[in-house]
């Protein structure tokens, strides 16, 4: 991929400031932070996790948080071959009761949030689940909608979005790759 | 994505190093699974798996029902007691009756060498040797593997003797086959008369005396006496055996470094290994069986996505909607 085809769409100080009013948002949504749960789809949701936890409780990290790996929970294993290297799927609480708030970088066919709410149903009953991503790129192959989200970006299918964080590669920033899958 | 394992797992032998590795690292999670409050995950959902197993098998058969049925495959049991093999019906005659209703897997356990290649080249569904006569016993040895893997960190330089009868031994040929690939010493330990001859021409060295096998070795994989090779005049006695090659905690105190201790099962305590080392702080016998579970869902994983067909079908049609 050439850097031709890429357009910076957000940067460190944007992000930042999403982050912050998705934190606010998610306390509302769950009416305070006694039942709430987050829960990030692997990778970069489990990153993102961790940030809105320490916007919404400070360091002192009130919020509990989980991680889901959906591979195990796909639709297309027979079409795209096992992807061999699962992670790891970590949830530290009975989920009964909770209000859970999944967390991920990009919404786009909605797939992967069918695996994950499906992979959570495996972990109790919680009283509601949202969902929280950066980019809601558009493009639904399912009636899936977020509840919180960063910024809305309409990307055409034959193009990309790029979410890099700084824990996981180096920088912050959000980019459209033109002609990626 | 590359073709993962390929149509069959019928041994260790045919796999490279890498693939090996991809099945050890595949298996780290499907463990978490089996501690879930929930022990399944839906991803062998509408596969149909059949167990075809023409030999006496308790642990092994249950360990592959379980990793089947926490991956939500549907299985079916099949043995050659009150089946059609009773009624002498041939080996890829009953497997050809079973494609026919659709199935796409089938785990077989025979007592010929060779048997499951014979059913890999003659059936479209994956096959799964699950231990075929004197030949292999594939995931056996991948469990073998994944559980010194767990306890040292690495194979790499890890020195393993296998003690036992490694002249009729499935599992001892795919542990030699898959250490070896690994990067581990391997040696083996036995009564001359059990000892195939040339074992030296892989790599593997020959210690005649269980007591060089503790002063050697880091791991010790003791294998079960199968006690019909008595009647067959291999060996005096049982009594002799356990005299000359039983792991006692006598000797086993007199290692220079700590050991671990792996035995594939069932055992005869007393024969080949004493029940305070079975039992005691250096065996890691139940770790086995636990990690079975877990490789035997991760190879069923793999074989199931590994149709390089479908998935470069599927990319090809992807980049034609793409352009």
């Amino acid at each position: 991929m050439t850097e031709a085809n890429r357009t910076a769409l957000l940067d460190a100080r944007a992000i930042a400031r999403a982050i912050a009013r998705m934190a606010e948002e998610i306390v509302r949504f769950s009416g305070g932070t006694d039942e709430l749960v987050l829960v990030g789809i692997q990778r970069r949701g489990v990153d993102l996790a961790e940030r809105l936890a320490r916007q919404i409780a400070g360091e002192r990290g009130g919020v509990p948080q989980g991680a889901v790996d959906i591979t195990l929970y796909r639709d297309d294993l027979q079409t795209v071959g096992p992807r061999p290297i699962v992670g790891e799927t970590y949830i530290p609480v009975d989920l009964t009761g909770k209000w859970v708030m999944v967390v991920d970088d990009v919404l786009y066919t909605g797939r992967t949030v069918r695996a994950a709410l499906a992979e959570l149903a495996d972990f109790g009953r919680p009283a509601r689940v949202g969902l929280c991503v950066l980019v809601d790129r558009g493009g639904r192959e399912l009636p899936i909608h977020a509840d919180v989200v960063g910024e809305t970006i309409a990307v055409d299918p034959g193009s990309r979005i790029d979410v890099l964080l700084e824990e996981r590669d180096g920088r912050d920033a959000v980019e459209l790759v033109q002609g990626g899958p | 994505m590359t073709a993962v394992l390929g149509k069959d797992l019928l041994g260790l032998e045919t796999l490279t190093s890498e693939q090996i590795g991809l099945v050890l690292d595949t298996a780290v999670p499907f463990k978490a699974v089996s501690l879930r409050p929930i022990k399944k995950v839906p991803t062998l959902r509408g596969k149909t798996i059949v167990n075809l197993f023409y030999e006496a098998s308790t642990r092994t058969r249950i360990s592959f029902e379980f990793a089947e049925k926490r991956l939500s495959a549907d299985t079916v049991n099949v043995g050659s007691k009150g089946s059609s093999v009773e009624k002498g019906e041939n080996l890829v005659d009953t497997a050809r009756n079973l494609e026919a209703m659709n199935i796409d897997m089938v785990v077989i356990r025979h007592p010929s060498s060779g048997a499951a290649q014979f059913l890999a080249d003659r059936i479209r569904s994956n096959v799964v040797n699950a231990g075929d006569g004197r030949h292999e016993h594939p995931t056996q040895g991948l469990l073998d593997l994944l559980t010194i893997r767990d306890r040292l960190g690495t194979l790499e330089g890890k020195r393993v003797c296998i003690v036992g009868d490694i002249l009729h031994s499935r599992v001892a040929r795919s542990n030699v086959w898959g250490l070896i690939k690994m990067g581990a010493e391997v040696a083996v330990c036995g009564p001359r008369s059990l000892m195939p001859r040339g074992i030296e021409g892989l790599g593997v060295t020959v210690l005649p005396r269980i007591e060089e096998a503790i002063e050697w070795a880091d791991v010790l994989n003791i294998l079960r006496l199968q006690l019909e090779r008595m009647q067959a005049g291999y060996l005096p006695s049982l009594g002799e055996y356990a005299r000359v090659f039983g792991l006692s905690e006598e000797r086993l105190a007199r290692a220079p470094r700590e050991l671990l201790i792996l035995h594939p099962g069932p055992m005869n305590r007393g024969v080949e290994i004493d029940s305070r080392v079975a039992d005691g702080p250096h065996s890691v016998i139940l770790d086995q069986v636990t990690n079975g579970v877990a490789v035997r869902m991760a190879v069923l994983y793999l074989l199931a996505g590994g149709r390089p067909e479908l998935a470069e079908a599927a990319q090809a049609a992807k980049r034609g909607e793409a352009e």
